[in-house]
């Protein structure tokens, strides 16, 4: 049947997923009946995935300005001034759905896309983080069938990142792997892409002068992913979802370096006028955006398309998914200078329409008008909601950590937490992404908090990191959201950089639940505060709801990701101990219940802990239930996620920036998952060889001591020499600091309170946190488990 | 004094070798697209990393049929000095210039990591000013690096000291974990008969700043200097 045949329903319109209210405005907006080529633009462009229907009014919440920022949210990629007449664009996106379908393509296709959408505003990636989330992949963990499909899908996830941004060749740098119950039938692949480019040499995706001819280039369109956006980012799964494998899109990253590089080229001929990549809902969005943004009107004709395979209907065309196509508007009578480009490239570039000047956007098949909608109201008028919020009941009787006899079996339960697949070195994923091509990458994934890589040409240097915890989101999603941008800004500042712009990735369940919604709401405004508070303007990012699979959703996962900037990229600082003898210092932001000290002659400087510092036990025994600790060695996660001091991180962020500045620094490594001992062991891991000794004091009970997740603090080494410098500089900038040892060699060991309560043999330790993941998935293969 | 760096589409280290010739070491380089069919003018050429024509098909099996390869063999039988690097090697199996080839990684993965090379001869113009046995530290980044020849092929390989570098352990000994992707014999790198082209897995343009964490490449490429400057004094 031809899709002139198909009559348009309300109920084909439900099937599209639009809402009877959506498909009355529809048809206000056309004033008549759409056909079945324009309902399916509409539905793919009024889903959740491309509308933004239901983030839209929270997401005006965030801060998004800044002197740094040439370009917020609303363009492809967000852009910031890193000077030099330098740019940084940059944005974070999710690919869950695809991911859990078919792990390979769907990661690959993750990256794919967002790495178009940085090249087509003329930059060119310079780095990719992923930020991934998996249901548990430990023995033991949940039923058998469940870890070994986990493990395969982050096998798929991985490869797919490996296949695509190898041959791409841009360095993965960096990320997060964490691992929760949740997202075991749904897990999170968000990717971060960053790219450079002159200021003069950025691009929008903006058309401008009617007549100018509308030019598609790169790869051909064919049946794949056809609703990808508006039924697998846009719904939630059911045991049905596995079908829609067909929907995933298949990706070619070699198709896609080379039109990089012919855009790139073409870019610079000057003769191209804007430009668009073809993600979600493919030639519909590029050419209704593009027709939008500028206030004008595209025509263009499907016969003219370059297609895989003869007889697609308009609908199809429409719809497409395809990967690796663009749209381009060129100037008039300068269309072969570009065309030439994509020739020399060997890719397809053929015009397909042009710029007009009545704001429509007309689709034709063989000069018979397929399509025809107005652009504005279809890219900027769709339905925004204030759905309904409800915060969910607060659990009864929760079982929360006990805290043990003091120094029992302390450096095993160390052990198993080094063991664990949240703490475990992530080397066996990162070995698998060619992480230096470009060779700009100064620290790779492993060798600091942040990953850094300079910017050739200029003495400065790049930082980023992303981060997010799920579990403590679901406890508090406005405290664990402030906590995500705390660490990946504390992260940047580990490094040395200071924390300039932010991008988002929001990962939630279905926005038609008020509980959801809730979440939603408490986390941007969680998000916000710590924004504003810190001074990282959000540039941009991406929602994604519908992160559920049979009526169960993900934990709320927002992940931060940050870009920080450094002067002076010699200056990047590394997690890693650099020499004996230097001594580890704990940077702490939380100056609460410390007494100033200042001695005499000016020469002394600094916070002490007084003796007498008041201990809440209850708090302490809520915030450590949710830990990593407390779910590996209690099995509980519960409770309440550490609560979080803003101006606390500020202080220590500052300090940190400056230490690295005054190249006072050895090393620096914040506190996070496994807490005060997972930090001080894992800078003896990066360094191959080195060891730590260590004499802390403290109120708490050992395990919170230990193990105790609470932010603002940083682990450093500094010299010995450097040491009263340090303290010096550290109260200028109100931060404690504790000197809690020195970096040796041999044995591990922590005394806490005068009592030895963590002692091994360092390569031992080093062993079971390095092999811990790669035996976890080598046993799969060899198990097969199902 | 001139080098070439061949573009393929798909080469993604181009830039990289352009940049360790031209920036760091500070040598005339220019980019060769793979559609020249002239390699005159040139004293050397690199055929850069990457995945030349998306390595469709095998690891280099397309890029052996471009343009440039037809020149670039040429000036190889004239005795000009060819760099294949990971790509680049697995171009020049391919054409025939290197003998043997190079399978997947016995582990089944794209590996990036530092890996350790031995220097096992200083005979070529490439490895002229290392030390007989020293060990660089470079990093490798492939799939398909897992170089393998028949039996008759090794043995000439060794007869004629063609093994140019071999995977060991930072102090040289070579043992099975120190082998990154089952190469047979541990080889990292060969060079043919003539020892004018030279192949090797390593990136060693990625390993010629301390700041990026080695500069253990650059022996490779000053090496390569070198004898260029060599070979025109004396035909000067």
């Amino acid at each position: 049947m031809l899709d002139t045949e198909i009559k348009v329903t309300p109920e084909l319109a439900a099937e599209h997923g639009l809402t009877a209210e959506e498909y009355a405005r529809i048809r206000k907006i056309l004033g008549r009946d759409p056909n079945f080529t324009e309902l399916g633009i509409f539905s793919v462009m009024w889903s959740e995935h491309c509308s933004y229907k239901s983030s839209k009014v929270h997401l005006r919440r965030l801060p998004t300005r800044g002197p740094q920022v040439l370009q917020g949210p609303g363009e492809n990629a967000g852009v910031v001034d890193i000077g030099d007449g330098l740019t940084a664009a940059f944005k974070m996106e999710s690919h869950n759905h695809p991911s859990y379908v078919e792990p390979f393509q769907g990661a690959a296709t993750g990256v794919g896309g967002i790495l178009r959408d940085i090249f087509t505003m003329g930059a060119r990636p310079i780095a990719v983080l992923d930020s991934l989330r998996f249901g548990p992949i430990a023995s033991g963990t949940t039923d058998k069938e469940t870890v070994a499909r986990n493990r395969r899908i982050l096998d798929g996830v991985v490869r797919g990142i490996a296949h695509y941004g190898n041959c791409f060749g841009v360095p993965t740098v960096g990320g997060e792997v964490h691992f929760e119950p949740g997202y075991s039938a749904n897990p999170l692949v968000n990717v971060l892409a960053l790219g450079i480019a002159k200021k003069e040499d950025l691009f929008f995706a903006k058309a401008r002068g009617a007549g100018n001819p509308v030019i598609y280039v790169g790869a051909k369109t064919g049946r794949d992913g056809i609703h990808g956006a508006s039924l697998l980012a846009s719904a939630e799964f059911t045991e049905e979802s596995q079908q829609k494998r067909p929907n995933v899109q298949v990706g070619d990253p070699f198709m896609e370096k080379l039109l990089l590089e012919a855009c790139l080229e073409a870019m610079q001929t000057g003769a191209v006028v804007a430009i668009q990549d073809m993600g979600a809902a493919g030639l519909t969005s590029s050419s209704c955006e593009m027709a939008s943004r500028g206030g004008l009107g595209i025509e263009i004709e499907l016969a003219r398309v370059p297609q895989r395979e003869p007889g697609m209907t308009p609908y199809e065309m429409m719809l497409s998914e395809s990967q690796e196509r663009m749209l381009l508007v060129a100037e008039r009578g300068r269309e072969q200078e570009v065309l030439s480009v994509f020739a020399k490239w060997g890719l397809d570039a053929v015009e397909i329409g042009r710029v007009t000047e009545d704001g429509l956007v007309r689709v034709l098949h063989h000069g018979k008008i397929a399509a025809e909608i107005p652009a504005h109201p279809l890219a900027e008028e769709g339905p925004v909601y204030q759905r309904p919020l409800a915060a969910p009941a607060p659990i009864a009787n929760e079982r929360l950590v006990e805290f043990g006899a003091a120094g029992a079996g302390l450096t095993e339960n160390f052990r198993k937490l080094l063991a664990a697949p949240a703490i475990a070195s992530k080397h066996w994923i990162w070995e698998q992404y060619d992480y230096m091509v470009r060779t700009n990458t100064l620290e790779g994934p492993g060798a600091g908090d942040a990953a850094v890589v300079r910017v050739k040409g200029t003495k400065r240097a790049l930082a980023l990191a992303s981060d997010g915890n799920g579990r403590w989101c679901r406890l508090d999603p406005f405290v664990g959201a402030q906590l995500a941008v705390a660490e990946a800004a504390r992260n940047v500042a580990c490094s040395g950089a200071k924390p300039w712009a932010a991008t988002n990735c929001l990962n939630f369940g279905s926005p038609e639940k008020p509980e959801v919604m809730w979440q939603f709401s408490r986390a941007i405004d969680g998000i916000a505060e710590a924004c504003t508070a810190l001074e990282i303007p959000i540039t941009g990012g991406n929602v994604s709801f519908y992160n559920e699979t049979l009526g169960r959703s993900i934990d709320p996962t927002p992940v931060l990701g940050v870009l920080g900037i450094m002067e002076d990229a010699s200056r990047a600082v590394g997690m890693a101990y650099r020499a004996e003898g230097d001594v580890i210092l704990v940077l702490d932001g939380d100056t609460k219940g410390w007494a100033v000290l200042v001695h005499g002659g000016g020469k002394e400087f600094g916070f002490a802990l007084p003796a007498d510092r008041a201990i809440d036990g209850a708090t302490i025994a809520r915030e450590f239930s949710s830990s990593e600790y407390a779910r590996t060695i209690h099995g509980i996660v519960a409770g309440a996620p550490p609560a979080v001091d803003l101006a606390a991180e500020k202080r220590l962020i500052a300090l940190l920036i400056a230490l690295a500045g005054e190249e006072k620094l050895q090393s620096a490594h914040d506190v996070s998952d496994g807490g005060l001992a997972v930090t001080l062991a894992e800078s003896c891991f990066a360094s191959g060889g080195l060891s730590a000794h260590i004499s802390l004091s403290s109120k708490e009970p050992d395990e919170a001591a230990l193990f105790g997740e609470r932010g603002a603090r940083a682990v450093v080494s500094v010299t010995p020499e450097n040491l009263g410098a340090v303290r010096q500089i550290a109260a200028q900038y109100e931060v404690a600091v504790q000197e809690v040892g020195r970096v040796a060699r041999g044995e591990f060991r922590i005394e806490l309170n005068g009592r030895i309560v963590i002692s091994s043999d360092t390569p031992s330790l080093a062993d079971t946190w390095n092999g811990a993941l790669e035996k976890l998935l080598n046993s799969n293969r060899l198990g097969k488990a199902e | 004094m001139k080098f070439g760096v061949v573009v393929f589409p798909g080469s993604n280290c181009d830039h990289d070798a352009y940049y360790a010739l031209g920036h760091v070491l500070h040598q005339p380089v220019e980019f060769l697209w793979h559609q020249s069919e002239d390699v005159s003018g040139f004293d050397a050429i690199v055929l850069p990393g990457g995945f030349s024509y998306g390595d469709y098909l095998r690891t280099g099996a397309i890029a052996r049929f471009s343009p440039v390869m037809r020149a670039v063999e040429k000036f190889a039988h004239a005795g000009g000095l060819v760099l294949g690097i990971c790509n680049g090697f697995q171009i020049l199996c391919e054409a025939g210039l290197l003998p043997g080839v190079l399978q997947r990684n016995a582990g089944m993965r794209f590996v990036c990591r530092q890996v350790h090379i031995r220097v096992e001869t200083t005979d070529t113009p490439f490895t002229a000013a290392a030390k007989p046995g020293q060990v660089l530290q470079i990093p490798i980044a492939h799939g398909d690096g897992n170089y393998f020849c028949d039996e008759a092929t090794l043995a000439e390989l060794e007869r004629h000291h063609q093994i140019v570098f071999r995977y060991t352990t930072p102090d040289g000994r070579e043992d099975a974990a120190a082998n990154p992707n089952g190469s047979l014999a541990n080889i990292a790198g060969i060079c043919n008969k003539e020892r004018n082209v030279v192949g090797l897995m390593p990136h060693p343009e990625r390993a010629v700043e301390a700041a990026l964490g080695s500069d253990d490449g650059l022996v490779i490429f000053r090496s390569l200097i070198e004898s260029l400057t060599r070979r025109a004094s004396v035909s000067a």
